[in-house]
């Protein structure tokens, strides 16, 4: 046997293996374990706000941590910065690329980043008297997905090159790159301590990484298609994906595995983005459909619907406070529900 | 030579495996149980379950009132 079809083995071996310890490990389901939990209320929330400003498909939003202020991004070219609680734009930063896919809100709240078919994760300064590009993150070879910033110093990225990335911004290099994924990585998320994040991508695997060694810890499988959306459970011990299989799922860090899947029969739309509340008792999932359903994330029932956008829902996003959930659509606007 | 850089490929791809073979496993029972009281010990925090009460609202537009 050559050394190529020994390995195949192996490969097989390993996988049936993992297979295995997974199904010795499945002495229940998450559903059936929390049988005995009062159903979550039927969850009837209300447009507090439209935000009206963009003038194309918003394609991705962020809350900063204070609560109060969130960047939205929109093929119209420009990111807009709005004060939520009176639905005033505090900020417009034009992009030199239209084609944005991303932006994210950096911890301090001074800076912001914005990323898309440019390739390039560009990262802005607020906080000056007119807001400047602080740099351009330029070495993925594909288009820039999804950002997350550490701090002000270092930002993660995840590209359709198949790689996700950890950059020093000051020197505008990349000092980790993160490669296991087989197709364009779409989405990332940090963990609540900040050691590890998660991808989801068009393999429809989610995997978890080491910040810091570089290193793929877990890989989980059952999605069928492109996972878009993904998000930690509050506690930091499972994670919630989206994908165009027009599931959401949810698999536990510990015991490696999907845990939930959250469907319905009559949704055939893909998942285009994901947020938990608080307490993560409830995710907040936009579809294709125009519409964003609301699950009990322990007994996997639809709890409740936000209609209001009159297309697709590209992003949806809770505030660290979770008092309330933003939506974001390619009808141009953004609606805050509580 | 392609089938060098395959089974460079395949030998990362065996490794990988043997890693993420060697994971600990906790029983989905205890997972389970861990997620639920994680829900149940925030419910109270959670605004988007319990409602927010309509004074304290701060994306609501205050009502005037008028003084009669």
């Amino acid at each position: 046997m050559g050394e190529m079809d020994q390995m195949k083995k192996e490969a097989e071996g390993l996988k049936s293996q993992i297979e295995a310890a997974r199904k010795a490990a499945a002495d229940t389901t998450l559903a059936d374990a929390a049988s005995g939990v009062a159903p979550a209320p039927r969850v009837q929330l209300k447009t507090r706000k439209t935000l009206k400003g963009h003038l194309a498909k918003i394609y991705a939003m962020h809350w900063a941590t204070d609560c109060r202020l969130m960047v939205s991004a929109s093929q119209d070219g420009k990111l807009i910065i709005w004060d939520a609680f009176s639905g005033n734009k505090i900020n417009a930063v034009p992009l030199k690329s239209s084609w944005v896919m991303t932006c994210a809100y950096a911890p301090s709240g001074n800076l912001v980043a914005s990323g898309g078919l440019d390739n390039m994760c560009t990262v802005y300064n607020l906080k000056t008297p007119v807001v400047k590009t602080v740099k351009e993150l330029d070495a993925h070879t594909g288009y820039l997905s999804c950002a997350r910033f550490l701090s002000d110093t270092e930002i993660l990225t995840a590209s359709g090159d198949t790689t996700c990335a950890l950059w020093d911004i000051e020197t505008g290099k990349q000092k980790t790159v993160f490669l296991n994924h087989v197709g364009d990585c779409m989405c990332l998320a940090l963990s609540p301590d900040m050691n590890m994040f998660i991808s989801g991508a068009c393999d429809s695997l989610a995997k978890l990484w080491d910040i810091r060694d570089g290193t793929c810890k877990q890989t989980f499988q059952g999605h069928t298609s492109d996972i878009n959306a993904i998000s930690f459970f509050p506690s930091g011990n499972a994670v919630v994906t989206g994908s165009d299989d027009c599931t959401c799922k949810m698999y536990d860090l510990r015991s490696d595995q999907e845990v939930i899947s959250y469907q319905d029969a009559q949704l055939n739309s893909g998942v285009t983005s994901l947020a938990l509340s608080v307490s993560g008792r409830l995710i907040f999932a936009g579809y294709d459909d125009f519409n964003c359903n609301i699950w009990d994330s322990l007994k996997g029932e639809k709890v409740g619907v936000l209609s209001g956008h009159d297309n697709r829902v590209s992003c949806t996003g809770v505030p660290q406070d979770g008092m309330c959930v933003c939506t974001g659509s390619w009808d141009s606007f953004l609606k805050i529900w509580n | 030579m392609s089938s060098n850089s395959n089974l460079t490929s395949m030998r990362r791809i065996v490794e990988q495996l043997k890693f993420e073979a060697n994971v600990e496993r906790i029983k989905v029972s205890q997972a389970a149980a861990e997620l639920q009281q994680y829900c149940l010990q925030n419910a109270s925090k959670d605004a988007l379950l319990v409602g927010v009460p309509t004074g304290s609202n701060p994306f609501r537009d205050p009502r005037s009132c008028a003084l009669l």
